[in-house]
């Protein structure tokens, strides 16, 4: 009975595991996103990597900046600057699950940029910072 | 060979592995022992799979029976603004997870104080289960904020504030 019992139990646990690993997007889709939205604005000339870390590493509003969380180094754990509880790596290169949920990706530049910036990030900003954290390596 | 009472516990035992909400179930997780020094540590877990995630992004997902329903109602109503950070949600996810919180709060009897306390830190039962806890721990950097339950309770993250899983970081 107990094996029996254990047994449905991985089954289920397998079965949830699955479902949530099912990613819905991709990084560069995500980005592919981005700039779709960023092409309305005018005078629109591409993202910058060097400008993204530049943003992310600058400390805005309220002492803070992106990296007050995700550290300087976006392939590293990061920390909660309030509560400090462990963040998982933003950079995708050290973290599959980063930039493959754009409802997630949306409601968390809002939340953040609000913390950080007092107001959300324009889609120039977002995608800046997502060209830069492509080319953060492991 | 299966009966269905057999059945039925692994149902809701399957559940509760996904990460659903369980209705309350008396006997399963309801805590009638009112006295001092329970194991409050070590109640089954109930659990809800977008609580878990949307109220464990900053800080370990706090157990909904450490708050009353009528606190749990004011944290749920304030999310935009919630201790200094924008914890927005959409409508249906807090909908949701107001109904999950609200169904597994803490019965004890209310604090004295008449508005609804927003922080689990601060209520009697919080103060007394720490009540040894040195104040100098509290001020370590590596603890940061006591609401940080992880820093010291390495097993947070599933629930389990029992002492056996008590490491104060030095
Ligand atoms: C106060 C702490 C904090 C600050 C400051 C912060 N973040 Fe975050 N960020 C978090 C937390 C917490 C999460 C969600 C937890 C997780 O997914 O690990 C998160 C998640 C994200 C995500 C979701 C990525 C994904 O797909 O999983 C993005 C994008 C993001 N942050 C961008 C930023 C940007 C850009 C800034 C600077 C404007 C910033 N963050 C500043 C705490 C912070
Ligand atoms: C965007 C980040 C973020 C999210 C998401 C979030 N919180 Fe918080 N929460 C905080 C911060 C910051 C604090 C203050 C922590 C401190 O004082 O150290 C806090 C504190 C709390 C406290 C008080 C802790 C105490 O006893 O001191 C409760 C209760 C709480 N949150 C409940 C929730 C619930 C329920 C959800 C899900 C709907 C949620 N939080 C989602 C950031 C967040
Ligand atoms: C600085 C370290 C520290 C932090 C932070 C902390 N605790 Fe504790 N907690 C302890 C210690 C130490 C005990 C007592 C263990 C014992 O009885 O030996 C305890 C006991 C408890 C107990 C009673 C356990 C039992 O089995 O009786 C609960 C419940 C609890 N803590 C919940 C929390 C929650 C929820 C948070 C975050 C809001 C939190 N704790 C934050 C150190 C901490």
């Amino acid at each position: 009975m107990n094996r029996l019992f254990f047994v449905f139990g991985l089954f289920v646990t397998a079965a949830g595991f699955t479902a949530n690993s099912a990613f819905a997007e991709t990084p560069v889709e995500v980005l592919a996103a981005i700039k779709a939205e960023a092409s309305g604005t005018p005078g629109f000339q591409g993202f910058s990597a060097t400008r993204g870390e530049s943003f992310y590493k600058t400390k805005h509003n309220h002492d803070l900046s992106c990296a007050s969380c995700h550290t300087d180094n976006a392939a590293a754990q990061g920390k909660h600057s309030e509560t400090g509880k462990v963040i998982k790596p933003l950079a995708p290169a050290a973290n599959e699950e980063r930039f493959t949920d754009m409802k997630k990706v949306a409601k968390w530049f809002k939340r953040n940029c609000n913390d950080v910036l007092d107001r959300e990030c324009t889609a120039q900003e977002k995608g800046d910072v997502l060209t830069y954290l492509l080319t953060v390596h492991k | 060979m299966l009966r269905a009472k057999d059945f039925i516990r692994m149902f809701a035992v399957a559940v509760l592995v996904m990460g659903m909400s369980v209705a309350p179930i008396s006997g399963v997780y309801a805590d009638d022992d009112e006295d001092e020094g329970d194991d409050e540590g070590q109640q089954v877990v109930v659990s809800n799979a977008l609580w878990k995630t949307e109220c464990g992004a900053c800080h370990a997902a706090y157990p909904p029976r450490m708050l009353p329903a009528e606190s749990w109602h004011a944290v749920m109503s304030g999310l935009d603004k919630h201790f200094g950070s924008n914890a927005g949600l959409d409508a249906a996810s807090a909908k949701e997870i107001t109904a999950f919180l609200e169904e597994n709060a803490s019965t004890k009897g209310r604090e004295a104080s008449g508005k609804p306390l927003l922080r689990i830190t601060e209520t009697r039962e919080f103060k007394s289960e720490h009540d040894e806890v040195a104040a100098r721990d509290w001020k370590n950097p590596k603890v940061k904020s006591p609401a940080n339950c992880g820093a010291c309770h390495t097993q947070a993250e599933s629930g389990d504030f029992s002492e056996h899983n008590v490491k104060i970081p030095r």
